[in-house]
């Protein structure tokens, strides 16, 4: 018995460093190649975090703003929202996909051209910053292929 | 009364059972049917939508064109705007991939795009916006007025969202669908992005382009 609680507690020392570290985890980050620099560009990734956190807001070296935007769906008109804040509820995944939430990228410095790559952090209440690298896709893009997690 | 007249009215009345037991059978038959409520088709659009294909505008060269220019093809048109940075692009984008499926029949296709957005989209603009989608795509634009009244005759609804922090301070909104129209202009149907693949809206119009010429 003894053996076990100190098994338990080893495991749970280790990993739980290792969960404070992973509280939120942003993946298949991506972007579609712009057609024109000076038109906005949109930026698409998925977020899971292992609490509750909320994303507070997003920046990038390659556009003056990043702006979160929902689409609201009224009939068949869709309208852009800009959203302030991302509730992130625990253990689900919330995927920007094209078509509905985005980040949009405002004044960009230059075209987003396919194949490069461009850093982008983002806020979390909780977990903090975390800077992922965004892939520059194809205009014609629909997504990286979902990797498993 | 004689025998055989008494045998033709017993066929007679025989018949006329026989009728009566089949117009109850079937209206019970109908009765039956609509209560237990067997799916019916769902109810078809048919005859001409109030949806016409009418233009006077400007192309990505700067010509000036109208609907007329477009006759005798199929027309795919979609209403969007450059400074929308998502659904434009995916909408754009998906209709590349569905031209690049029709093949030679390509040809029998026009592609075209049409701003609502007509102050910041000039020809110049439209041209290099829409060479990035797709070589055959036509982008369109023109003055205010023109531009509502094409998407008038579409039945496309817009609008201008003020949103002082967007480029300019304002947004536009847009209907997303993508409209096919006849070869004389008449509306055919609408498709959306997402709501099928590439490949089986261009499977699907061209059954229509080879069902009706």
């Amino acid at each position: 018995m003894k053996i076990l609680i100190a098994t338990l507690v080893a495991v749970w020392a280790i990993a739980s460093p290792a969960q404070a570290e992973e509280s939120v985890r942003v993946f298949n980050a991506w972007a579609r190649a712009s057609v024109l620099a000076s038109r906005p560009g949109a930026a698409y990734l998925t977020i899971k975090s292992a609490s509750d956190d909320t994303l507070i807001g997003a920046s990038t070296p390659v556009a003056e703003r990043v702006m979160i935007h929902a689409i609201e769906k009224d009939g068949d008109v869709s309208r852009m929202k800009h959203i302030e804040t991302l509730e992130l509820l625990a253990g689900e995944r919330i995927t920007l996909a094209p078509g509905g939430m985005h980040l949009m990228l405002m004044a960009l410095q230059d075209k987003l051209r396919e194949g490069t790559t461009f850093p982008m952090t983002l806020s979390f209440e909780a977990a903090g910053e975390i800077t992922v690298e965004v892939s520059v896709l194809g205009i014609a893009a629909e997504g990286p292929r979902e990797t498993a997690e | 009364m004689t025998p055989t007249k008494t045998t033709q009215l017993g066929r007679i009345r025989f018949s006329l059972w026989i009728l009566v037991a089949a117009a109850v059978l079937a209206l019970g038959g109908a009765y039956f049917v609509r209560t237990i409520g067997v799916r019916e088709p769902p109810p078809v659009t048919v005859g001409e939508a109030d949806v016409r294909s009418e233009f006077s505008l400007t192309d990505h060269n700067g010509n000036h064109v109208t609907e007329a220019d477009f006759l005798g093809r199929w027309q795919l048109v979609f209403f969007g705007f450059t400074h929308c940075p998502d659904i434009c692009p995916t909408t754009l984008a998906f209709m590349a991939n569905v031209l690049d499926r029709f093949g030679d029949e390509v040809e029998r296709v026009a592609p075209i795009f049409i701003t609502v957005d007509p102050t910041r989209d000039t020809p110049e603009v439209m041209a290099e916006y829409v060479q990035a989608f797709h070589p055959k795509l036509v982008g369109l634009t023109g003055s205010e007025a023109e531009v509502a009244a094409a998407a008038q005759s579409f039945r496309v609804y817009y609008e201008r969202m003020e949103e002082e922090t967007a480029p300019d301070g304002y947004l536009m909104a847009h209907s997303g669908h993508i409209y096919l129209m006849t070869t004389e202009g008449r509306f055919e149907d609408v498709f959306r992005e997402g709501e099928q693949s590439a490949a089986d809206m261009a499977a699907d119009i061209l059954a229509r382009m080879n069902g009706k010429q």
